[in-house]
């Protein structure tokens, strides 16, 4: 039981993907202006990465070591590009939002990396916990830098306006320089410094 | 068996990519027509929405048949052309075609006893295609409304052209200059003068898109221009 918790909880804070690996930093830059794609961003990696980790997993003793990441890659393609197909059927409105994202769910690392480290030598159940666990920590701070740059960037929370007009009135104004790329790296760094000054086991000597 | 053999690697190989290429090849084909459907709908729904007709994709089809009374299709020149159905052209084929082979449809909308006539434009963005719709009012130079959609442009920045308040500001500008001459309309960083009927604010981050919906608007109104001239005399 304290496994299983384990590898729930660990990618979320002391084993992070993004701030502890710093890895899956392309999309955490790339989509994290709004707070809504962010959240369906998480969702799609969520999927991709718990299906993907049972896949590899099942099948991790009949892999040929020395193609094992292409047949990984082609997993990952095919589950994306089924999700893909399925939203544009059934939730077209959802996948227009997602547009150009849901192909870049592929050159994700963290799916690439989790495949490689965890499920290729794990049985399928704790795989798919460390999918779930690992997409969770990935989500949860890419929806984090989402709200703060869309906060202080538009000034709307998934896209409804919750500075008061007042607050511009006085001589607040939107900062335009949230809502482009470097300030993510920014965000995400201050977090990294935040969670390492927080985090007894991750202070260094 | 030995998994390490180059044999069973490539046998392995082989079957994998013709499991995963079938699987998929069904799930395509399977969905496609379902796919269709909603683009089909889409584009109704978007051509309703130019003159301010807004509902859900599945009300589309019959809105789209109680106010779309006739759509026809025109040459550069301003004639008529016979015998094509303007629903089913599709812009990314016409555009790469000579300016004189070109067919231009239009479509035809009667709303509270108002003609208004829509405009499709198409044209590049930043990441892909982008495209709309242009509702002129029976004069043929005011605008009445607008709707832009595209297909890869950056969320949050590019892709706000396809929100009310980017197309809103369309509404009441003019495409034809006091001489008579197609200016189009203007997409401006920093924000458009209030009081020019040819100008719009652009979108903060999304200067390349914005600028690429301007080209757009102008190349995709030019060859309309001798038609809206034999038109508005």
């Amino acid at each position: 039981m304290a496994k299983i918790k384990k590898l729930l909880t660990d990618p979320i804070n002391l084993n992070n993907p993004i701030t502890m690996q710093v890895l899956g930093i392309c999309s955490a830059l790339a989509i994290t202006v709004k707070v809504e794609p962010a959240v369906v961003m998480s969702i799609s990696v969520l999927f991709v990465l718990g299906m993907a980790n049972v896949l590899v997993s099942l099948l991790r003793n009949t892999i040929p070591t020395r193609i094992r990441i292409i047949v990984q890659l082609v997993i990952i393609a095919f589950l994306v590009i089924i999700v893909d197909q399925v939203l544009k059927a059934f939730m077209y409105d959802v996948s227009k939002q997602l547009s150009v994202f849901v192909g870049l769910i592929i050159t994700n690392c963290i799916i690439m990396g989790r495949l490689e480290a965890f499920a290729l030598g794990n049985k399928p159940f704790p795989a798919f916990l460390d999918g779930l666990g690992n997409s969770a920590g990935y989500g949860m701070i890419l929806i984090l830098v989402a709200f703060l740059r869309e906060f202080l960037g538009f000034g709307t929370v998934w896209g409804f306006k919750v500075i008061p007009e007042a607050v511009y009135n006085i001589g607040y104004s939107d900062n335009g320089l949230m809502i482009l790329p470097p300030m993510a790296l920014i965000v995400v760094g201050v977090i990294i410094w935040i969670q390492r000054t927080r985090t007894k086991e991750l202070i260094e000597n | 068996m030995n998994v390490q053999s180059n044999s069973y690697t490539f046998i392995y190989a082989s079957v994998m990519v013709l499991i995963v290429a079938a699987a998929l090849a069904f799930t395509a084909t399977t969905l496609q027509p379902i796919q269709q459907e909603n683009i089909r709908k889409e584009k109704m729904q978007n051509i309703l929405t130019s003159v301010g007709i807004e509902c859900s994709r599945d009300e589309a089809v019959d809105l789209y048949k109680k106010y779309i009374t006739t759509s026809y299709v025109i040459n550069s020149e301003g004639g008529i052309v016979e015998g094509v159905e303007a629903f089913k052209i599709k812009l990314a084929i016409e555009n790469k075609k000579v300016l004189a082979e070109r067919q231009l449809p239009i479509y035809e909308c009667n709303k509270d006893g108002a003609i208004y006539y829509i405009i499709p434009v198409r044209g590049k963005g930043l990441w892909g295609p982008i495209w709309g719709y242009i509702a002129l009012e029976g004069d043929y130079n005011t605008i009445f409304g607008a709707v832009f959609d595209h297909k890869a442009e950056t969320p949050g920045l590019g892709s706000e052209i396809s929100t009310a308040w980017f197309q809103a500001p369309f509404k009441g500008k003019k495409i034809f200059d006091e001489t008579g001459k197609l200016v189009s309309i203007t997409i401006v960083k920093g924000g458009a003068d209030p009081n020019s009927p040819y100008e719009v604010d652009g979108i903060s981050g999304g200067t390349i898109t914005s600028k690429a919906l301007e080209t757009t608007l102008l190349n995709s109104l030019q060859p309309y221009e001798s038609f809206f001239k034999s038109k508005a005399e």
